[in-house]
């Protein structure tokens, strides 16, 4: 099909779909008049009810927990996924550890990226994991801290210490934290069952309002996620440098 | 009253779904299709939205002040999360693609 046809078959779809979609926003409620009943009873509830004062967190991980679960296992396929897609291949072998780039030398890293990027790090880790801690009190949560912990090991990489991070890719430890994440999510809401109740449900004491160790099983699952979520995002993102700065065609 | 955000969402699943079309190139089209998703953020924080609202997040203000819809924001979300797997998935093939063929032409290779 050229891309005449494309454009023509397009905009073709694209006036049906506008049609539809004005149809479908006429439905909608005037912007900022929303009242959806679950939500305000969440936001009144939420806090009485479960100690938490982060109401977003309180929906992902403990009233909707168990879509969560899925959503976290569709992160874990997407991750194995990834990870098979991009095995060697039987015409690949390992080459030496470095950036390459088609028809040009690449240049060194600088000292000053360098300072920078490692000097980063640690205060990058260091706020990913008050993030995931926090889930429950304040915005934030696993998924989120999660990825601000992956973003302290892309630092690490920017900075040129590609060594370091190879050693990180043979290690599988990785795969072993991704994993236990996901094992953990599940172990506390067996807990749930374990109690006599149902499966994820809060079943564990609530603590006081705005403490560190409050909102029963949403600061667990919130660290179980951000396991998960930061070791498959550091995963992914070595196997992505593992195919362009390590993986060389053979023949 | 405003129609103004969605809009916006309209306009930028419009333009994503436009640049996954027309692409002639598969990491352009993977992004657009992440501009084509980013749609759906816009309409799910918008659909929540409630003027003079606070945000639903309670350790400075009492439960009784009015929040905005904190189920849309919890599905926004994940729909984040779904946009940066499948992001991941698809570069992944684009990667094995240009390994196979030497383009990323979504026609394939010039002749």
């Amino acid at each position: 099909m050229t891309l005449r046809t494309r454009r023509a078959v397009f905009l073709l779809a694209a006036a049906v779909f506008t049609g539809l979609l004005l149809w479908g926003f006429g439905g909608l409620p005037h912007f900022g008049t929303f009242q959806g009943a679950y939500g305000v009873i969440l936001d009144h509830g939420a806090v009485p009810e479960r100690h938490i004062t982060d109401v977003v967190t309180a929906v992902n991980f403990d009233y909707r927990g168990f879509d969560t679960l899925g959503e976290e296992f569709i992160f874990f396929a997407a991750v194995v996924g990834v990870t098979c897609i991009l095995r060697a291949q039987p015409d690949e072998a390992s080459g030496h550890i470095a950036d390459y780039a088609f028809g040009r030398a690449v240049p060194p890293t600088s000292d000053a990226v360098r300072v920078l990027g490692l000097g980063l790090t640690p205060p990058t880790v260091l706020f990913g994991l008050y993030v995931i801690a926090h889930g429950h009190l304040t915005p934030g949560g696993g998924f989120q801290g999660g990825v601000i912990l992956a973003t302290g090991v892309l630092l690490i990489y920017l900075a040129g210490e590609l060594d370091d991070l190879h050693g990180l890719y043979t290690v599988p430890a990785l795969e072993r934290a991704e994993a236990l994440g996901a094992a953990a999510y599940i172990a506390i809401g067996l807990a749930g069952l374990l109690a006599g109740s149902a499966f994820l449900q809060n079943v564990w004491p609530l603590g006081r309002v705005g403490h560190l160790l409050s909102a029963g099983t949403v600061a667990p699952i919130d660290l179980a996620v951000g396991l998960e979520i930061g070791a498959g995002l550091v995963l992914l993102l070595v196997t992505f440098l593992h195919q362009t700065i390590v993986l060389r065609r053979t023949r | 009253m405003t129609y103004l955000p969605y809009a916006v969402a309209a306009w930028l699943f419009a333009v994503g779904l436009y640049g996954v079309v027309t692409s002639r190139n598969m990491l352009h089209q993977i992004i657009s299709l992440s501009v084509a998703q980013a749609s759906t953020y816009v309409l799910l924080l918008s659909v929540g939205f409630r003027t003079h609202a606070t945000a639903p997040v309670f350790g400075d203000v009492p439960p009784t002040r009015t929040a905005v819809d904190p189920v849309v924001q919890a599905l926004s979300l994940t729909d984040v999360v779904v946009g940066a797997t499948v992001t991941a998935l698809l570069l992944a093939i684009a990667v094995q693609v240009h390994k196979r063929t030497g383009s990323l032409d979504p026609e394939g290779p010039a002749t």
